[in-house]
């Protein structure tokens, strides 16, 4: 290849191929890694990534899992993830993990080929309406159809990627505009023409904040995935105003890890799957401070049921979440981060008291939902026990723990990772990484990829399930290409176990294609890709297993034999209200019936 | 204590005034049809020429909380500069244009020219079977018209959708 053409008189800087005009913009935005997979239409690219050190590529098996793994590495780090694939099935391939990105709001720019201009609309091969395919599947999209808009349309998609609520951005780039000559430009210092999320909060509205929660005999904050996202400051401002009210906070399966789960004042999640605890204080409280959640269907239960009663405080960045399923009394539109610190000073600033006595009264209540230990299970020892899920993951989180090491934690999704939510325990954010919004099963092995990446040293551990696992199985090639020494962790009860127990709770037991029949040999798997595979089905062989995994610097699949008839309680059935629980077998006389509405629920 | 969500319907035009780029129509359109929202009419056009930008109209309807909606989730997208609820914001002009084709001979077509004066209506093609009448004014209007046509021989209709302003000072 020559040297790109001597820049014309005219201009004060070299023109250059678009796809080294690219590169250069993606440095200049501080981009370190790039998840992504070759094809004909993004070759320039990929040549220009051969002539450069500056920017590591990973190269994955399957494109959905490379938006995966930029979703781990940006929850993990809180940048903004790089995912670069072809046209066509490239692109197609990256839309699950676009919309799992949205739906979860996490930063991701995703670079993909296009035909050459001239041939757009012309059905040419790999030739995919990508623009089209994903425009509800990402925040914003682009198609760049001129040289002069390459660097500013990367500079405008990581500004769009990163503020306000987050979500992937996808730029679409023919492949004439690659290999043509592009000016540089860097990135702009005017703000953007329309897009500019409000990030200070109402000074009004914070002081009416502060009159409500202060007035409260029944408090509770319920703190989402938009504090992680704020970056930990916000959770510092949250726990700073937690504690200094002395006030009860729940998390959404998203915002576990925004406030320490070992602090007393912590209940767990809330939720289809919460505690007792964070249910019953949802229902019975008379002001909720909602920051950075989303009333998703998941924590509401019945909406028309959901917390009656309270006066709702809700902090977003994003004023479409807002009243959008349930009407709150205030609405601060604002950074969670900023909100918080606002609240925080504004409190200190009051003089007002707070009702301690209705809070003592409130904390008693507390306790003795959180008496009834609602996660409660019991394991039987001894030689030829089974092996209950949960207390596999208990072992797991603690021996992690004493390890020492810096711990990050991903799922796939079903039962598996709502025993993973429910006893894992988060002290701090961004070390816990699922797919809350999409549900994608097998979302955690890239995603942990992403996160080993970015945490080369820690100790990075997929809690998956025999089903999800084999979703996106194929990158334990990646593991073993760059020595990722990924743990997977699989809670094997042999079924599809969240679908399951919802055909044994609501479709009489006929268990409909849930079988995980026909499953591999997970040991040979693991050692197949080069890494190491054990299979536990002792519950005394437990820790052995559980600490040679740890111990081992090779990717390793652990297979846990676990009980294939275990439920995960406690549950609100769909449609149900808060107050209206399942818990597990034996603690509770009757369960609620599930409406004809519950079950058209999913 | 918010009131719970009242399930009363009601109309809304919406004003958007967005970067005249490629797909934001498609934007706005599939955010309608995506998340289940109403279009009852809809006009775009490039309304400032130096500075690139689009307004888009829509007529749309809904309980309070769905129209509220609507305005956030069109006021988040990125090529979105303004989003103004002309329903709610006070007094404003909703106006839409239709040709309107009625064919017929004697008493009848003598009739629709006569209704078609009353409502102002103008003839802009004319043969000695058919009239096309165009029109401007509410869609109410238009709408009442079309109906007194219908058993004078109306033939076709060609509506615009509804073009909206603020009345007074106030713009978007």
């Amino acid at each position: 290849m020559s040297e790109p053409a001597p820049a014309a008189p005219s201009v004060t800087e070299a023109l250059q191929p678009g796809a080294e005009v690219l590169l250069r913009a993606l440095k200049d935005q501080g981009v370190d890694v790039i998840f992504g997979y070759p094809g004909g239409a993004v070759l320039p690219i990929y040549d220009a990534i051969f002539r450069q050190n500056a920017i590591r590529h990973i190269l994955v098996r399957h494109e959905q899992a490379a938006v995966h793994a930029a979703e781990g590495y940006a929850r993990s780090t809180g940048r903004v993830g790089v995912v670069l694939v072809t046209s066509g099935p490239g692109a197609t391939n990256a839309v699950t993990g676009l919309v799992d990105a949205l739906m979860d709001s996490i930063p991701i720019v995703c670079l993909t080929g296009q035909v050459p201009t001239h041939l757009i609309g012309n059905d040419a091969f790999q030739e995919a309406d990508t623009t089209g395919i994903t425009r509800p599947a990402t925040k914003h999209n682009y198609l760049v159809k001129r040289p002069q808009d390459v660097a500013r349309t990367v500079h405008e998609a990581f500004y769009v990627a990163r503020s306000g609520r987050p979500g992937p951005v996808l730029i679409d780039l023919p492949k004439d505009i690659l290999i043509g000559p592009a000016p540089y430009a860097p990135p702009a210092e005017t703000p953007h023409r329309s897009y500019r999320p409000q990030r200070e909060p109402d000074p009004a509205a914070i002081a009416r904040a502060v009159a409500l929660l202060k007035s409260a005999r029944r408090p509770i904050v319920y703190a989402g995935g938009g504090v992680i996202n704020a970056g930990p400051e916000a959770g510092a401002a949250l726990a700073e105003f937690v504690r200094r009210a002395g006030i009860p906070i729940t998390n959404t399966l998203m915002g576990l890890g925004s406030f320490p789960a070992s602090d007393p004042l912590f209940l767990g999640m809330l939720g289809m799957h919460g505690t007792v605890e964070a249910n019953l204080a949802m229902h019975g409280c008379d002001v909720m401070l909602a920051v950075g959640a989303r009333f998703d269907d998941r924590v509401t239960g019945r909406l028309d049921a959901f917390s009656p009663g309270s006066h709702k405080i809700h902090i977003d960045i994003d004023p479409s979440s807002i009243n959008k399923n349930v009407p709150v009394e205030l609405a601060i539109v604002a950074d969670a981060g900023q909100a918080l610190a606002a609240l925080n000073a504004a409190w200190r600033a009051d003089a007002t008291k707070q009702d301690r006595a209705a809070l003592a009264a409130w904390w008693e209540r507390i306790e003795a939902w959180r008496a009834t230990k609602c996660l409660a299970y019991s394991q039987a020892r001894g030689a030829g026990a089974l092996i209950k899920p949960q207390y596999a993951i208990e072992r797991l989180r603690d021996l992690s723990a004493a390890s020492g090491r810096e711990c990050f934690f991903t799922t796939e999704v079903g039962q598996h990772q709502m025993w993973a939510a429910q006893f894992l325990h988060f002290d701090r954010p961004n070390h816990w990484m699922t797919s809350g919004g999409l549900g994608t099963m097998g979302y955690g092995l890239p995603a942990a990829m992403g996160v080993q990446i970015a945490h080369p040293d820690a100790l990075v551990i997929d809690v998956a399930g025999e089903a999800s696992i084999l979703m996106n199985i194929q990158e334990l090639g990646t593991l073993a290409q760059y020595h990722l020494p990924v743990k997977v962790f699989i809670l094997n009860n042999e079924y599809m176990g969240m679908v399951r127990q919802w055909q044994e709770l609501l479709h009489g037991g006929r268990y409909a294609e849930s079988y995980s029949a026909a499953l591999p040999d997970f040991t040979k798997l693991a050692e197949s890709f080069h890494g190491t595979g054990m299979r536990v089905t002792d519950v005394e062989r437990l820790d052995e297993a559980i600490g040679a995994m740890i111990a081992s610097d090779k990717p390793f699949i652990l297979d846990v034999a676990v009980d294939p008839a275990e439920n995960c309680f406690p549950m609100i059935p769909s449609g149900a209200a808060h107050n209206q629980m399942i818990l597990g077998p034996g603690r509770q006389e009757a369960a609620p019936g599930v409406s004809d509405e519950g079950l058209a629920l999913v | 204590m918010p009131a719970t969500p009242d399930s009363a319907q009601r109309s809304a035009t919406i004003s958007v005034l967005v970067e005249n780029e490629a797909g934001v129509l498609a934007r706005v359109v599939g955010l309608f049809s995506g998340r289940g929202y109403n279009i009852e009419s809809l006009t775009v056009a490039a309304v400032e020429d130096g500075r690139n930008r689009s307004r888009i109209n829509i007529v749309t309807s809904g309980t309070a909380m769905v129209i509220e909606q609507i305005k956030a989730q069109l006021d988040r997208l990125v090529p979105v500069h303004r989003v103004a609820d002309l329903t709610q914001q006070g007094p404003h002009l909703a106006r839409e244009m239709a040709l309107i084709k009625v064919v017929g001979r004697g008493n009848d077509r003598a009739e629709a020219l006569r209704l078609a004066d009353a409502f102002r209506a103008r003839v802009v093609d004319a043969t000695v079977e058919s009239f096309v009448f165009e029109m401007t004014g509410s869609s109410d209007k238009l709408d009442a018209f079309v109906e007194l046509m219908r058993p004078l021989g109306l033939a076709e209709i060609s509506r615009t959708g509804v073009a909206a302003l603020a009345r007074g000072t106030r713009t978007i």
